[in-house]
């Protein structure tokens, strides 16, 4: 340990934590209980305050069992408050946070004027200073990492069924309460740990940000949990680098991560997260913003083509002569739609090749009347199998014009495809 | 002489939240091998009285009893379907995780489950007929196929006795046949299944005994002689239009 750098020590560190927080992160947030995590921190800064000036040193065990007692005691009482009150259990998380850190920061001001104040080092705690991580430090990081991938490890599939359903566990014989506890003294012991490196303030964001960024990836546990881990330490490493000027874009030539004009870490470490989740959001394929809005968009645009190649296929159906003439006031008539849509999805038939302008309007051309068969038999094979089967349990997830043989069977396309001769609506295919 | 004990055997069960009784006083045997309905009007309790008897509430006075033990020593033996709703289907499990949930009692602590209770999962989901959902993730089922899901799982566990609340609600007519064909064949293998119920019109048609409940316990025994008219004023009051449908229901049933 002794051979490695001030940078190196704090860039394990910081991934260390990264990595566990937000693996725990994961299942508070599952468990509806990240706001939790954020009162522990804050409730922790006045457990720090008192216990320094109980003990009068910066002995971090004894601060950390100030931090831990003094969210014990939050928890204790948002419980009282939710259970034995009219008041709502975020509420309650709110008032105690707030007046725990309110007091916590008032504690502050006051030790801040003793005479051994300035050497407290207490205001670190606000933010955190990740660069002032030492050997010990870092071994407690390591321990506790180690405990909670055991403990996430063996309890995996117990706190798996107490996720998503409490009720069927607690049947089964599972000690619930137990376990809800367990899984909270893990996330309060990964919060006060967690403190000297990135501070009360942010020290949820370490815990819920990674977990949320991961459900826009996956939608099964075990790779949530683990790629919430993986977010949780790529951006504790990006955030360290930067802050460290060793991605110094910001030209400082010093990359010692104890000089004085380099960035926050801690802060750093949520902005890198932040952006992740960001890019997450908008970018994840299926459940990111940008990519559902594309594939809304393209399966709108799929339904009006489909509908355009039916009405060209139904006006020349009913006309007198075929193939018919199709004017564009009929097509509006039709569908329904605007002037300019109409003549936009015409010229996009006609770009290609399904139909030809002629005088008075356009006609099917040979392509054209096969691929507007098509369609439309697919349609009311569809349609008519829809309108009979009261009984359906099929899951229909893609009604594709190529796909109803496939999901249909032969047999059951062949009796569609008789009905509909008998009603004369089954347009002619020539088989492909 | 051996006597064998009733699978499910209430005394004096009170229940009460909040110094309100939700449950007073019920006295309630089951007997064996049968499909029991619970009916009554909402906050009834029915709820209530499964939950009180596996435990998940407590109980204000009285005790339970699954042939002829406490509950704790007899959990191995129970099956449980709990209302849709109160879970939550965002959770990031598929169909096969859910199914082998009913699996995780006999597995006990730490231990993951092993190609054994895989096998058995799918056995459970083809019995209900989704086997093939079994890596769909179970925000994007149907109601009717989340409710096959709940049961495979509860079939999973292999119990003896089985409760259910309201299997029926919000499901397509396929489904509500397949799940009373399952419950049939259940009761056919010895087991015996409580359903809390809301449709007074299947009740006859479904269960062989039924138990009328309304914060106290109504009437109870064979469907045939406990479902009357009478005894449904009696349970719902005076309620007149679910009075209507009742009488109509037992009109349908009686031998004229």
């Amino acid at each position: 340990m002794s051979g490695l750098g001030v940078t190196e020590k704090v860039m394990i560190g910081t991934t260390l934590l990264g990595c566990v927080a937000g693996m725990i992160g994961c299942f508070a947030v599952l468990r509806r209980r990240a706001l939790v995590g954020d009162m522990l921190a804050h409730a922790a800064l006045p457990g720090l305050c008192l216990a320094f000036l109980i003990t009068g040193g910066r002995n971090f065990a004894e601060l950390f069992l100030g931090a831990l007692a003094a969210g014990v005691v939050g928890v204790a009482l948002v419980t009282f408050a939710a259970r034995w009150t009219r008041t709502k259990e975020d509420a309650a998380i709110g008032i105690v946070l707030s007046t725990f850190f309110g007091f916590g920061i008032v504690l502050l001001s006051i030790i801040r004027r003793l005479p051994m104040g300035n050497k407290s080092g207490l205001d670190t705690f606000l933010f955190g200073q990740a660069a002032s991580m030492r050997n010990q430090d870092l071994l407690v990081l390591s321990g506790v990492a180690v405990l909670v991938l055991g403990l996430l490890t063996l309890l995996y599939k117990e706190f798996k069924i107490l996720c998503f359903d409490p009720d069927f566990a607690a049947a089964q014989g599972w000690p619930t309460v137990w376990l809800d506890l367990v899984m909270m003294a893990t996330l309060a012991v990964v919060t006060v740990v967690g403190l000297p490196a990135v501070g009360v303030v942010l020290m949820a964001a370490l815990i819920i940000i990674p977990a949320a960024t991961a459900g826009f990836w996956t939608s099964r546990l075990g790779p949530m949990l683990l790629l919430s881990g993986a977010i949780g330490g790529v951006a504790s490493v990006l955030g360290t680098a930067v802050s460290s000027g060793q991605l110094g874009w910001y030209g400082s030539t010093d990359v010692s991560p104890v000089h004085a004009s380099n960035l926050p870490t801690g802060p750093l470490i949520v902005l890198c997260g932040s952006a992740m989740f960001t890019i997450s959001m908008l970018l994840a394929p299926d459940r990111g913003v940008l990519m559902r809005m594309l594939s809304t968009a393209l399966m709108r645009r799929s339904a009006r083509w489909e509908a355009m190649l039916r009405t060209l296929y139904e006006l020349d159906e009913s006309a007198q002569t075929r193939p018919a003439v199709v004017t564009l006031p009929s097509v509006i008539n039709e569908r329904g739609w605007s002037e300019r849509m109409a003549r936009r999805w015409i010229r996009y038939a006609e770009r290609r090749q399904l139909v030809e302008r002629v005088p008075g309007g356009v006609r099917l051309t040979a392509a054209g009347a096969m691929e507007a068969a098509q369609v439309t038999r697919a349609h009311r094979l569809w349609e008519l199998y829809l309108l009979e089967g009261a009984n359906i349990d099929l899951d229909l997830t893609e009604r594709d014009t190529n796909s109803i043989q496939h999901l249909l069977g032969p047999d059951v396309v062949a009796r569609l495809e008789k009905e509909l001769r008998e009603q004369g609506r089954l347009p002619a295919v020539r088989a492909v | 002489m051996i006597t064998t004990a009733p699978p499910v055997e209430l005394h004096d069960v009170t229940v009460a939240y909040h110094r309100k009784p939700v449950l007073w006083d019920i006295d309630l045997t089951v007997p064996d091998s049968s499909l029991v309905g619970i009916v009554g009007p909402n906050g009834a309790g029915k709820t209530t009285l499964i939950k009180a008897v596996m435990g998940l509430v407590p109980l204000t006075s009285g005790k339970v009893e699954i042939y002829g033990q406490p509950y704790q020593a007899q959990r191995a033996l129970v099956g449980y379907v709990p209302q849709r709703e109160s879970v939550d289907w965002d959770f990031p499990v598929t169909v096969r995780d859910v199914v082998l949930m009913g699996t995780y009692g006999r597995l006990g602590w730490f231990r993951r489950p092993g190609r054994a209770e895989t096998s058995r999962a799918m056995q459970c989901l083809e019995q209900v007929g989704v086997a093939g959902l079994a890596d769909r993730q179970i925000r994007q089922l149907s109601g009717g196929q989340q409710q096959r899901v709940f049961l495979a799982r509860a079939l999973a566990q292999d119990a003896q006795i089985y409760f259910m609340d309201e299997p029926f609600a919000g499901v397509d007519a396929a489904t509500e046949s397949a799940i009373i064909k399952l419950l049939q064949t259940l009761r056919g293998r010895g087991k015996t299944v409580l359903v809390v119920h809301h449709d007074l019109q299947t009740v006859s048609d479904y269960f062989d005994h039924v138990v009328l409940l309304n914060l106290r316990l109504v009437a109870s025994g064979p469907t045939a002689t406990t479902f009357t008219t009478e005894n449904l004023h009696t349970t719902y009051g005076g309620r007149l239009t679910i009075l209507d449908k009742a009488a109509e229901a037992v009109r349908l049933n009686r031998p004229s």
